[in-house]
């Protein structure tokens, strides 16, 4: 027994100590933040996570790096967490829209920010942040089809694939209820932010139609499992779609002809932020450059930074899947808040009708 | 002089009633009121929201998957406790310890592994190929949630199983033997009743996790299989919806301690007249 | 013939069970990052290990917290049996059920009312809540350990101790620390082991920045496993085996002494 209380004690105190020994940076002149520490709340894979580093040695800040899976995991995670939440946030379009609406972001000061002049302006004032007051493009894509043209012969076109009794358990479904009912919708014609009652128990029927070609409904692994060659087609973010290209020339990503989600990720500073001089520091950082390249080169979604864009390689530039000209992405839809408590239950209720089927 | 001790249980009580008494009493608050126009007003809104059928038919889903997966634990794990109980081996003990030892690795870990086994071109299909025989697809069905409940409470089955029957007094079954009992009849009158009691705490302790479960039917239901854990899960993490979550772990949780109480009753009982 | 009937079953149930530990084990050598294929032997991933920093920290937060809330637990747990111990009969089954409340509930529900009560207090997400609910669910395992060691006691030695002139600390920490110490001890050990393994608590629990061993591989199963994640599970299950072994071994070996000395 005395041993073993000992032998405790001894761990415990080897822990504590590593625990504590962590140096603390001190602020020097040109490092004015070093020694505060920075909550960063982003998707999962969606950074060259030397960028963390780097800006750690360049300012002095350390950061906490933690990764979410949807939207609203983020921001189920934000509610929860309170006061001692993140202080930059990475949130898509109409997730940026409801933190607004609930009075939960805090005003950019772009004077901090002089790496904003190299976003274009082609994605500035967006239905979300009218007025460009609270949130910085990090990067945008769409929704599509990654397809292993070994295992699939035909040319697709269309989101009617997923449909047909050809591909059956060979399909990789998105776990996102958005995203799924939203593409269905697109499918069917009708506008992904659809609110009509009958608009969406039509998606909802076609959805449970279409489950016997589902293998699985998946998240962040898709590529994974098409690369284990799991299935032969996934519904995927175009990122997603260009790594599994340049990984292997069998895979294609396409945007079906009836349209798609066209998005934009943009990071925002939470109204509760501890450390706004750094969160700004932060996000100026991620507009540098050499480093918009570096994160763009990394994961490979479309970059809104000019500069970025000019350095990429020429394949890349031409690379329609990543950068598709102008009628594809008109056919395409950002997503909007439903800002409907009704209208979101009846989105979920619809979601657990078809997985549960 | 004895008084003094049980002031020894104070920092206990303040504790017991913190984290354990007023966390219930606020998943009871959020699961039966609501605040409209800012007042709270008591509603039975979100109980009855559970009576939907969607939600009803995932509840059933729970608990019929759970009750195979203690079925077949029970048909596995019976054997197993009765041959480690007996005299086949020298170092029970050790072997006992072995059924234990597994769980000492992360549980998310040893349930991903079965991912690479059951894959489309995971481990077991390479070797059904290689044998030419026809391929399996388990994973992402409730094949493979239950295959994932089995590997991971098969134990919890177990433990009590060869508790009671390791005990169990050898000369009973002699005995009985030799009042002429054929092994079967052994079996059946001496044996099986006398080990009830570890049947009984082997189900509880099998069918209480497996009804509650999230994470194995995320991992290997491929999100296919939304079992009632899950949807609190789901009401916490995603929808938001913590009075409606609340609500569901109510219901739960009173469902799961109703039924403990019946079970331990019953234990209590056959105690006295576990001979019968 | 039946006893290589119970062989094989035996063998079976085994192989079940030890069939994904093996996979995971021997992938961890595995030279490819990618789960399906095999590209060689290597020890890289052991090695890649000890520079992610994502898992170490997780790792030392795993046992940081439960040293911690194992500690306190006993600590907390076997004061609340001794007081328990001495309460009257109707208090004293009250106290116990809800003292059994977090052990009968679902994990999930404890996660959740917990998780409601830090944002009720608000308690922020992190390190402490995370620190308060492993205390919290630890301390039933402490009680229930310690109570039937308290029940064997024999209350005259006590009495004795006191009418020889000890102090009442001093009768106390000799005569009736070393009685209940076994219990103590295995309560300890339950601690230790359920506060490292626990995953749903603290999924609901823990807030920014801070995360556990099971938290960290829960996210990854939902992007893929990272291979050395395999190479410390393969490290930590060996230290595992071999600790218990001795352990056991030991045991084994002062219940022959035991015996023998009860023979002389």
């Amino acid at each position: 027994m005395n041993k073993i209380f000992k032998i405790t004690l001894l761990l415990l105190s080897i822990t504590l100590i590593l625990s504590c020994c962590g140096q603390k940076a001190v602020p020097t002149a040109d490092k004015p933040l070093a020694g505060t520490t920075l909550k960063v709340y982003n998707w999962g894979e969606y950074i060259d996570e030397d960028v963390i580093s780097m800006f750690e040695d360049e300012t002095g800040i350390k950061v906490i790096y933690d990764t979410f899976e949807t939207n609203e995991d983020m921001y189920t995670k934000l509610k929860a967490a309170g006061n001692n939440s993140y202080d930059v946030c990475i949130p898509s379009d109409y997730m940026i829209k409801k933190m607004l609406d609930e009075d939960m972001l805090a005003e950019l000061d772009f004077a901090n920010i002089p790496n904003y002049k190299y976003i274009d302006e082609k994605y500035k004032k967006q239905v979300f942040d009218p007025e460009d007051k609270y949130s910085v493009p990090y990067m945008w894509g769409t929704v599509g089809l990654a397809i292993n043209t070994d295992l699939v012969k035909d040319e697709i076109t269309s989101w009617n694939v997923l449909w047909d009794e050809k591909y059956e358990k060979q399909i990789l479904g998105i776990d996102s209820e958005r995203d799924a009912i939203g593409l269905t919708l697109k499918y069917l014609g009708y506008s992904l932010n659809s609110k009509d009652e009958n608009e969406l128990n039509e998606a909802k029927n076609a959805l449970i139609s279409q489950k016997k070609n589902i293998l699985a409904y998946v998240g962040d692994q898709v590529k994974d499992k098409m690369l284990n060659e799991e299935a032969a087609i996934a519904i995927l973010w175009s990122g997603d779609g260009i790594v599994l290209e340049q990984t292997d020339q069998k895979f294609k990503y396409i945007i079906p002809e009836e349209g798609s989600n066209y998005w934009i990720d943009s990071a925002v500073i939470l109204k509760n932020c501890q450390n706004k001089a750094g969160a700004e520091a932060f996000i100026n950082f991620l507009c540098r450059p050499d480093i918009a390249l570096k994160n763009v080169e990394y994961i490979c979604y479309s970059t809104p930074h000019t500069e970025a864009y000019n350095m990429l390689s020429d394949d890349m530039k031409n690379n329609s899947a990543a950068y598709p000209p102008d009628e594809i992405i008109a056919k395409c839809e950002i997503f909007e808040n439903l800002s409907d408590v009704e209208i979101m239950q009846k989105y979920s209720k619809i979601w657990l009708d078809v997985l549960s089927q | 002089m004895k008084k003094n001790k049980s002031f020894c249980a104070y920092p206990y009580y303040v504790w017991m009633i913190t984290f354990i008494v007023i966390p219930l009493l606020l998943v009871l608050w959020y699961a039966l009121f609501k605040s409209e126009n800012d007042s709270i007003v008591f509603t039975t809104e979100y109980i009855k929201r559970f009576f939907e059928p969607i939600y009803i038919q995932v509840f059933l889903r729970s608990i019929v998957l759970a009750v195979i997966s203690t079925a077949i634990c029970l048909v596995i794990g019976y054997p197993l406790a009765y041959i480690l109980a007996g005299k086949t081996f020298k170092h029970k003990n050790m072997l006992m310890f072995l059924v234990i030892v597994p769980m000492w690795m992360n549980f998310l870990l040893r349930t991903y592994a079965w991912l690479t086994i059951l894959e489309k071109n995971g481990i077991l299909n390479q070797i059904l190929r290689f044998l030419n025989l026809p391929t399996q697809n388990i994973l992402y069905t409730n094949y493979a949630v239950i295959l994932g409940m089995v590997y991971n409470y098969l134990p919890f089955m177990v433990l009590p199983l060869y508790t009671v029957l390791s005990k169990m007094d050898i000369n009973l079954i002699n005995a009985a033997e030799d009042l002429g009992a054929n092994k079967l009849t052994v079996f059946k009158k001496v044996v099986f009743p006398l080990s009830l009691p570890g049947v009984v705490s082997g189900i509880t302790m099998t069918f209480m996790p497996a009804v509650t479960t999230f994470v194995i039917s995320k991992l290997l239901g491929g999100g296919q299989t939304t079992l009632i854990g899950d949807l609190i899960e789901n009401q916490f993490k995603v929808a938001n919806d913590w009075n409606f979550g609340s609500a569901l772990s109510l219901i739960l949780m009173v469902i799961i301690l109703l039924s403990m109480r019946v079970m331990t009753k019953y234990e209590q009982e056959n105690e006295g007249g576990g001979l019968f | 013939m039946k006893k290589s009937i119970y062989r094989l079953y035996t063998f079976l149930v085994y192989f079940f069970l030890y069939a994904p530990i093996i996979v995971l084990i021997v992938y961890s050598f595995n030279e490819s990052s990618s789960r399906g294929k095999w590209g060689g032997f290597s020890l890289k991933w052991y090695a890649e290990l000890f520079d992610n920093p994502t898992i170490m920290t997780s790792l030392k937060n795993t046992l940081l917290i439960a040293l911690l809330s194992a500690v306190i637990a006993t600590i907390i747990g076997t004061l609340a049996a001794i007081g328990i111990h001495k309460l009257k009969p109707f208090t004293k089954n009250f106290v116990m059920d809800i003292t059994y409340l977090p052990v009968l509930n679902p994990d999930i529900v404890t996660g959740i009312s917990l998780m409601l009560l830090f944002v009720f207090l608000s308690i922020p997400l992190g390190f402490v809540s995370l620190l308060l609910s492993h205390i919290t669910f630890n301390i039933p395992y402490v009680i229930l350990n310690v109570m039937p060691k308290l029940k064997q006691l024999n209350p005259n030695t006590y009495e004795a101790a006191l009418d020889l002139g000890a102090s009442p600390i001093y009768a106390y920490s000799k005569v009736i620390l070393p009685e209940i110490a076994p219990g103590i001890l295995t309560g300890f050990l339950f601690a230790l082991t359920l506060s490292i393994d626990d995953f749903v608590v603290s999924f609901f629990t823990t807030g920014p920045g801070v995360s556990t061993l099971s938290i960290t591989i829960y996210s990854m199963t939902r992007k893929g496993i990272k291979p050395e994640i395999n190479a410390l599970s393969a490290l930590m299950f060996i230290t595992v085996l071999i600790l218990l072994f001795i352990v056991n071994y030991r045991s084994e070996n002062s219940k022959k002494e035991n015996i023998d000395e009860q023979n002389i």
